[in-house]
């Protein structure tokens, strides 16, 4: 029952896997859909350890990706440290919500996060694409009872 | 009024900043790092680095399906084995006749331009590398191979396949290097037509098999079915690189500009084996020389009609002779995007 022991070695395991499942390539017709499972691992943590470096963790996922995919330095590290900043600001209020509402406050995150990537995008004159950018984010929100229920489950069993 | 959401027994040590000031602080090491990446240029260590750090992170990446193809590999059946070794083996043979030819025209070139004898391979070397990596959107379309600045790779050095020209270098760390292809939006190769000669760019269009040819005119002479090359402008890749067959070149009434696409003659999508190749700079086709290289087109003739043993000369000649061509050149694809 010992929740506050702050899982260090499950939240970057979790975020490597995140990591995998979000850069890992696939076909071009699905690739397009593939929820941000990074993100929502960096969402989970800050909301049920926010002590426990979830900003710090954000950061350094954010880094990760923009060596993977990103179009500047810095990109992602900024939209995924604000992700953290206001989903650990905003625990107390979320944490214990059913996974429905939790669902939604992801969904908005990501959508806060796509937006910021949108204007970096335009900002950094990268070519801007219409609405596949966005397609993602059903999925992802959906995601979220995949990734919170994993993560929990593997939580709490310690 | 915010203890309700905590577990009982759950305490609330405040541990180093608030989580309003490290986000600032995170946002400004961000903003700072984009600027930074944006204009100057030191931070390419910082990106040499970091490529270095997820060079093992990429590699667990690609591990299952390098996996999968080992295991597939492994158990091939013998036949299929020998069935592509028959293939190799006539394609062998085939480039060879081709090469034999190559000799003799390249003999013949030297000749008709009176030169004492044929050039020197364009080529200084070359490095195969294996894909790691994939980026394949209508945004981005970037390759991660696993040679880096250790194998002497550098930044924007032209990389090939087995059938033609896939793209240059982009960010090089020590043991990969990311790979920017001819599909990406934000690339353009200037090419020739190999029939006429006639310069052009071809930009990436984000899909993995087609570029778009945006700035000729409607008027201009481009049909199915050419054969698109380098045209060694632009200072990265040398002349004579067989790039993309043209696919549809359409005319509307309307527009000045015809809408033509390619198809890239490397399998882009598909390719998981790819060439560095290192230039002769002194090479007359070399990158950011101005004369065409007959030799290189001489050869690509051959590539192209891999059959026929005796191309027609025709095919070889139109690249405009080089005493000409030298100044017209720097101002070419201007010219013809009018």
């Amino acid at each position: 029952m010992n929740r506050d022991s702050e899982p260090r070695g499950l939240m970057l395991l979790s975020a490597l896997v995140g990591l995998v499942l979000q850069v890992i390539p696939l076909p071009s017709l699905i690739a397009p859909v593939r929820p941000a499972f990074l993100i929502l691992v960096v969402i989970y943590w800050s909301l049920m350890a926010p002590r426990a470096g979830g900003l710090t963790l954000a950061f350094i996922s954010g880094l990760a990706l923009d060596v993977f995919k990103g179009a500047v330095l810095g990109q992602y590290a900024l939209t995924t440290s604000l992700v953290g900043y206001i989903a650990i600001r905003q625990h107390n209020l979320i944490r214990n919500k059913p996974p429905f509402e939790q669902m939604i406050f992801a969904g908005i995150v990501l959508f806060l996060w796509e937006l910021l990537l949108l204007l970096i995008d335009g900002w950094a004159g990268q070519s801007v694409s219409g609405a596949m950018r966005w397609l993602h984010l059903p999925f992802s929100a959906l995601s979220w009872f995949l990734v919170a229920g994993v993560l929990g489950r593997l939580h709490s069993s310690r | 009024m915010a203890r309700f959401g905590i577990p009982a027994g759950r305490a609330l040590p405040q541990r180093g900043p608030a989580p309003g000031f490290r986000f600032f602080l995170f946002a400004l090491l961000s903003v700072l790092l984009m600027f930074l990446d944006r204009r100057g240029d030191w931070l390419e260590r910082v990106r040499y680095g970091l490529q270095a750090a997820a060079y093992p992170l990429q590699l667990a990446v690609n591990s299952p399906s390098a996996a999968w193809r080992w295991t597939s590999s492994i158990f091939e059946a013998r036949d299929k084995l020998q069935i592509e070794n028959r293939a190799l083996r006539t394609e062998l043979r085939k480039l060879e006749l081709a090469t034999m030819r190559n000799a003799a025209l390249e003999r013949e070139n030297a000749q008709l331009r009176g030169l004492k004898q044929a050039l020197p391979p364009l080529t200084e070397k070359w490095l195969a590398g294996e894909v790691i990596s994939v980026e394949s959107s209508t945004l981005r379309q970037r390759l991660v191979i696993n040679r880096g600045a250790n194998h002497k790779v550098f930044k924007g050095q032209s990389v090939v396949a087995s059938a033609g020209l896939l793209g240059q270098t982009l960010r090089v760390g020590p043991w990969s290097a990311e790979v920017i292809l001819i599909t990406d939006p934000e690339h353009a190769v200037p090419v020739q037509i190999v029939r006429n000669g006639l310069r052009t760019i071809a930009v990436g269009s984000g899909e993995a098999d087609s570029i778009s040819l945006p700035y000729l005119p409607i008027q201009s002479d481009v049909v199915v079915g050419d054969l698109l090359v380098t045209s060694g402008l632009g200072g990265v890749f040398p002349a004579g690189f067989p790039v993309a067959t043209i696919t549809e070149a359409r005319r509307d009434t309307g527009s000045a500009l015809a809408q033509v696409r390619a198809k890239p003659l490397a399998a882009l999508d598909r390719d998981r084996e790819v060439s560095f190749v290192w230039f002769k700079a002194a090479h007359t086709a070399a990158p950011a020389t101005e004369t065409p290289d007959p030799k290189a087109a001489a050869s690509l003739g051959i590539a192209a009609q891999t059959a026929p043993p005796a191309p027609p000369p025709a095919v070889v000649a139109p690249v405009p002779a080089p005493a000409t061509t030298a100044p017209a050149r720097v101002d070419a694809p201007r010219t013809e995007t009018r």
